[in-house]
């Protein structure tokens, strides 16, 4: 696994008797971008959780590469539902929380970590925010904190649940665009329900249900998917121009 | 002569109470009011009777019983929570009403008069001695170190407690260690303020300091000002009125609040106007 950053080898994780993942075998390269889809409940988020060390799996391996992950490890932008919104927290000491995975235990940050901050602030477009409290934001405002957070400690791998649910809509192109940049310094692992929108930024697909298919093309027909038991609507984007899916 | 010493001694006692009673009830406070835990901290409290009935039966101090039965109670709440084993709420409704229940069976078997139940209850001066308020200015310098140490890593756990768990084996710990400490901040508070009003004295003083602010370590550093203004106004009006000191100051941080938020409430009118 020279540039590979992690490998999982039948790894299988259950919550109580629910088997939610299964046999599951997958490798995530350097500068990889796989967009996850798959039904509800068939074990995307579960997916994240385990690399992210969230849940324990009860049977295979995962094995992370060190030496590539470095310090910063893994970024993670969760579904936006996981904190509370209302807790008197700024911005900015939200985007530095991502810098807790470098710190130890006793706090302090330093200029450096906050003059940091602020430019990563500043690239998402809201500099003006970065003092308020996070309960004065909008979803598509708070995901831009949350996408602060999971960069500023300039991973190797990037973790996305579901991004797509928040963004507002003159921030998708943006957003995308981010990512496009972000890919050439990390690796990006993307869960998404909308696969339409997602094949024109992806470079490879993986579809969960509860089982693991690796498609290592962003284009798929409902054909493929439906023999990979991946049984999810494609949403057609009529004439839009950055869709590759076949016709089907 | 002697009536003044006796009074000098009495406002020392009653400034030093306040003062380190506003510093651990807005350091605590402010905690466990962002994380929305006000509810488990009353069943806390209450729970605590349980060990003020038990220290009275076997003759031990109150105070050592109370603080390790709210302690053992915060980490049993806590510890169910965290396996999701059992509706949180619904155990704390027990707890609550069952340390009471301990506490008034093991303090009606005590043989003989227990003189000091009202103060537990309601709280009083009077009772307050200058041992408790050594104890309340040990925690204070123990809580003022641990949350200035570790102020993000609090911070951050209880703001997304998920989102910690992906960076740090410690996120357990830290709950346990703070609400440990909350339980300590209660418990040794109850005697300033009583088991029935003391989750009060936590709670108001951060709701004053976040009509101005929506920083936590301002809300922090502004709840212990409330704090103090309310305690030691409260502490001399009881004096001076000879009414009981826990209501009074309850009575007062009420008051504050209200007049606070009245004014917040025409001006941010009068700002809406202006716009």
């Amino acid at each position: 696994m020279s540039d590979c950053l992690l490998e999982m080898f039948s790894l299988s994780v259950a919550y109580g008797d629910n088997i939610a993942l299964h046999d599951v075998d997958l490798k995530i390269c350097n500068n990889d971008f796989i967009g996850v889809i798959g039904p509800n409940g068939g074990g995307k988020t579960t997916l994240l959780k385990v690399i992210l060390g969230l849940v324990k799996p009860f049977k295979g391996e995962l094995i992370f590469n060190q030496q590539l992950l470095g310090k910063t490890k893994i970024g993670y932008l969760p579904q936006i539902s996981t904190g509370d919104n209302n807790f008197p927290v700024t911005v900015k000491d939200v985007v530095l929380s991502g810098l807790m995975m470098q710190k130890g235990v006793i706090s302090g940050m330093s200029f450096q970590d906050k003059k940091r901050a602020t430019q990563v602030i500043e690239e998402l477009g809201i500099s003006e925010l970065s003092d308020s409290p996070l309960s004065e934001l909008s979803g598509g405002q708070l995901q831009r904190v949350f996408l602060g957070r999971a960069v500023i400690g300039d991973p190797k791998l990037l973790l996305l649940d579901e991004p797509g649910n928040f963004v507002d809509a003159n921030f998708e192109n943006d957003f995308y665009e981010k990512l496009k940049g972000l890919n050439r310094r990390m690796a990006i692992m993307m869960v998404s329900h909308d696969v339409g929108t997602i094949s024109a930024h992806i470079k490879s697909f993986a579809c969960v249900n509860r089982h693991l298919h690796y498609h290592p093309s962003s284009e798929i027909t409902n054909e493929e998917l439906t023999s990979y038991g991946c049984p999810i609507q494609l949403i057609t984007h009529g004439e839009v121009p950055h869709t590759v899916l076949k016709k089907h | 002569m002697e009536g003044s010493i006796f009074q000098y001694e009495f406002i020392v006692k009653g400034l030093l109470g306040a003062l380190f009673a506003s510093i651990t009830a807005g350091l605590a406070g402010t905690y466990i009011v962002s994380k929305r835990m006000v509810f488990l901290s009353g069943g806390i409290t209450h729970a605590s009777f349980g060990g003020i009935g038990i220290g009275y039966f076997a003759g031990i101090n109150p105070v050592v019983g109370a603080a390790i039965f709210s302690i053992l109670s915060a980490l049993g709440i806590e510890y169910l929570s965290v396996r999701q084993k059992i509706r949180e709420d619904s155990a704390i409704g027990m707890l609550w009403a069952f340390g009471m229940a301990i506490g008034i069976i093991f303090i009606y078997l005590t043989p003989g008069y227990t003189p000091n139940l009202m103060s537990y209850l309601f709280g009083s001066i009077l009772t307050v001695t200058f041992g408790d308020i050594i104890a309340l200015g040990i925690l204070s310098v123990v809580l003022i170190v641990y949350f200035t140490l570790f102020y993000r890593t609090i911070l951050y756990i209880s703001f997304d407690e998920q989102f910690a768990r992906t960076y740090s084996p410690f996120v357990n710990l830290f709950k346990y260690l703070t609400t440990s400490l909350i339980a300590l901040t209660i418990v040794l508070n109850i005697r300033m303020a009583g088991v029935v009003l003391v989750i009060s004295l936590l709670t108001i003083p951060p709701n004053i300091a976040m009509i101005f602010t929506k920083v936590y370590s301002r809300i922090v550093l502004l709840s212990i000002a409330a704090a103090f203004l309310g305690t030691a106004a409260g502490y001399l009006i009881s004096y001076f009125a000879g009414i009981p000191v826990g209501a009074t100051i309850i009575f007062t941080l009420v008051i504050i609040w209200s007049v606070v938020k009245g004014i917040d409430h025409i001006f941010s009118k009068v700002k809406v106007r202006h716009r």
